[in-house]
């Protein structure tokens, strides 16, 4: 259709305001952040004299960002595969033509509408493992009323980190191939993590039910019913025919719950802080403290720039295709 | 459709009836499971302080006391003997602030997502396509590569530590979402109503004014709901640019409120339920929404 030529012109002014505020606060903010990271501003008063990656070199030989940058990984794996497993799970359930899928749905789905401030509280409180003289009490009071005390244990309290010993079978073969850095607790996980991991999933799994039952739901039935009739059992149906084709459903929830997790903070602040020996403690976390308490900007800063391209790296080929594949339609 | 969908299968197995009870109830013992932490919530701020022993957090009060909720709210002396010491402010004056804040933030950003989608869908020019990505980008990002320099902007603007403040930041990081929204919705209407009122002599306002604006509702709502619950959980921005107990939204005084350990549990959980309260509502009133809300969040319109 052809526009009258001033319209044009009123429709790119329409956007400007928010063009411009993007170009500024998102892309501006970005390039300014990248830029303090290079800096020597690590004192309340400015200093912007450049000093080149040393503030990476610095952050990269911390203890306490190396043990950040495994929690991390920690975090996001467990974070991952138990939404994936949980959500798959729960539409696959959901699916079967159930009597109030929609009561079930709601419950399921709630938790995404609460502050992860609000979940850290509750959760906090939940798995606070109690003491030795006052007894146990949340979750691990519950386990013991029901017979199952031997499950109980410190929850996010517990400082242990596991990680592959240099002097077990293991680690010695890792040190023979070469691999003997992985026999560090560098590269082991805090089992307080899964405290984080456990509310993290409380509230988000319902999400990725969403996501798959909405995908389960654009099937067609005949599909099903065709390899039915060829004899296929529904185990082999569920395997072959039905998670093949929510591929791209996992793709787009391992990129939106794996962005998430690599930003995560609230939750923690409200649920553990940093932890017994940073346990707990992720890069979100040490920027904040570390910039607005510390005032070390440029360290700040450097951690900024580090989640932002770990994020980007994961987001932009992903909304790239999304949008190109939208402007093909 | 819903019908067919209450019709049992044909030719069900006495065995698949069996694998029926089996599913209903995992999905039970789930709901149960997902439901735990709410009937905490719940027991533990009705309960008085006498009753929150330890020893019996997960049994049911002796009866209905609020006054927790009561406490929660206007604030107190938080445990008996340390007197002065442990007055602690009430969360009611930050549930306030977190409605001036909410109200006004989610309205503005929801005017200007519907008037971007309108170009977006409808006024595509050279570029555009180019744009839309780039704008969506600042949904994804870790807010905390922004938060130095915003910090310092809004010290500049004199926003600093105000909720104008941080109204304004809520508004400039909606852009992306509300857009992204607006313009999947709008990219639905039918382009012949576009064309057929410019055979009218309708120009760009005439047509968002009389054909696209009075069709938004449903739009509106989805971002209404979308960008209030977005701003009344947000805990990142409004612990970053206000400092002042007096001006803090409810998240943030809830996390001063739990970090305290002398405030007792029951007065923590009825405080986070209030802090839950007007977002949950929203989600049971109108869930659906909600829905259009999260699945627009992983681009999939």
């Amino acid at each position: 259709m052809r526009h009258v030529n001033w319209e044009r012109i009123v429709s790119v002014l329409l956007l400007a305001p928010s063009a411009i505020a993007s170009a500024i606060f998102v892309y501006g903010f970005i390039g300014f952040t990248g830029f303090a990271s290079l800096t020597k501003w690590n004192q309340l008063v400015p200093d912007f004299t450049l000093v080149g990656l040393g503030n990476y070199r610095g952050l990269f030989v911390h203890p306490r960002f190396q043990i950040d940058l495994r929690n991390t990984v920690v975090f996001t794996v467990l974070f991952l595969l138990s939404c994936l497993a949980l959500g798959f799970l729960l539409a696959v359930l959901l699916d079967q033509r159930i009597r109030g899928e929609g009561v079930f749905r709601s419950i399921y789905l709630f938790p995404m509408a609460i502050s992860l401030i609000v979940t850290g509280v509750v959760w906090r409180w939940l798995l606070n493992p109690g003491t030795p003289e006052g007894g146990s009490t949340g979750v691990n009071l519950l386990l013991e009323s029901i017979g199952l005390g031997f499950l109980k244990w410190g929850w996010f309290t517990d400082p242990t980190v596991l990680y592959i010993r240099p002097e077990s079978g293991i680690g010695q073969l890792l040190h023979r191939v070469g691999l003997g850095m992985f026999t560090s607790p560098n590269f082991g996980m805090s089992v307080a993590m899964v405290s984080v991991v456990l509310a993290a999933t409380w509230q988000m799994s319902g999400y990725t039910m969403a996501l798959y039952l909405a995908g389960l739901r654009s099937i067609p039935d005949e599909l099903r019913e065709a390899a039915r009739v060829d004899g296929a059992s529904e185990l082999q149906i569920l395997r072959h025919i039905i998670v093949p084709l929510l591929k791209p459903i996992t793709l787009s929830a391992v990129i939106i719950l794996g962005h998430i997790s690599l930003k995560i903070y609230d939750l923690v602040v409200a649920m553990t802080g940093p932890g017994i020996g940073f346990s707990t403690d992720v890069p979100a976390y040490f920027m904040w403290e570390t910039t607005f308490e510390g005032n070390r900007f440029a360290r700040g800063a450097s951690i900024a720039t580090i989640l932002l391209l770990m994020v980007a790296i994961l987001i932009v080929p992903y909304l790239v295709s999304s949008t190109r594949r939208e402007a093909q339609i | 459709m819903n019908a067919q969908m209450a019709e049992p299968r044909k030719g069900v197995s006495p065995r698949l009836h069996w694998s029926r009870v089996l599913i209903y109830i995992v999905l039970t013992i789930f709901a149960v499971l997902y439901l735990m932490p709410v009937y905490v919530l719940l027991i533990t701020g009705m309960k008085s302080f006498a009753e929150v022993s330890l020893s019996r957090m997960w049994a049911l009060p002796s009866g209905l006391h609020f006054h927790s909720f009561v406490k929660a709210w206007t604030g107190g002396i938080a445990a008996e003997g340390f007197g002065e010491l442990a007055r602690f402010g009430g969360l009611g004056k930050n549930f306030i602030n977190s409605v001036y804040l909410a109200v006004p933030a989610t309205l503005i950003s929801a005017m200007i997502g519907s008037i971007n989608g309108y170009v977006l869908a409808k006024w595509r020019f050279r570029g555009s396509e180019v744009l839309f990505p780039l704008l969506l980008f600042g949904m994804f990002i870790p807010y905390q590569s922004i938060l130095i320099p915003l910090m310092q902007t809004l010290n500049r603007m004199g926003l600093y530590g105000s909720i104008p403040g941080l109204i304004f930041v809520h508004v400039v990081y909606g852009i992306p979402i509300t857009t992204l929204i607006f313009r999947n919705y709008y990219a639905s209407v039918p382009t012949e109503l576009v064309e057929a009122a410019r055979i009218d002599g309708a120009n760009i306002f005439g047509i968002y004014r009389h054909v696209l604006f009075p069709l938004s509702a449903p739009g509106f709502v989805v971002v209404l709901i979308w960008q209030f619950t977005s701003i009344w959980n947000d805990f990142l921005f409004a612990v970053t640019v206000i400092g002042n107990p007096e001006v803090q939204p409810i998240t943030v005084a809830l996390n001063n409120l739990a970090g305290s350990l002398i405030v007792e549990w029951n007065v923590q959980m009825a405080g986070a339920l209030l802090a839950a309260l007007p977002t949950l509502l929203v989600y049971i009133f109108l869930g659906r929404y909600f829905m259009s809300g999260l699945m627009a969040g992983s681009l999939k319109g």
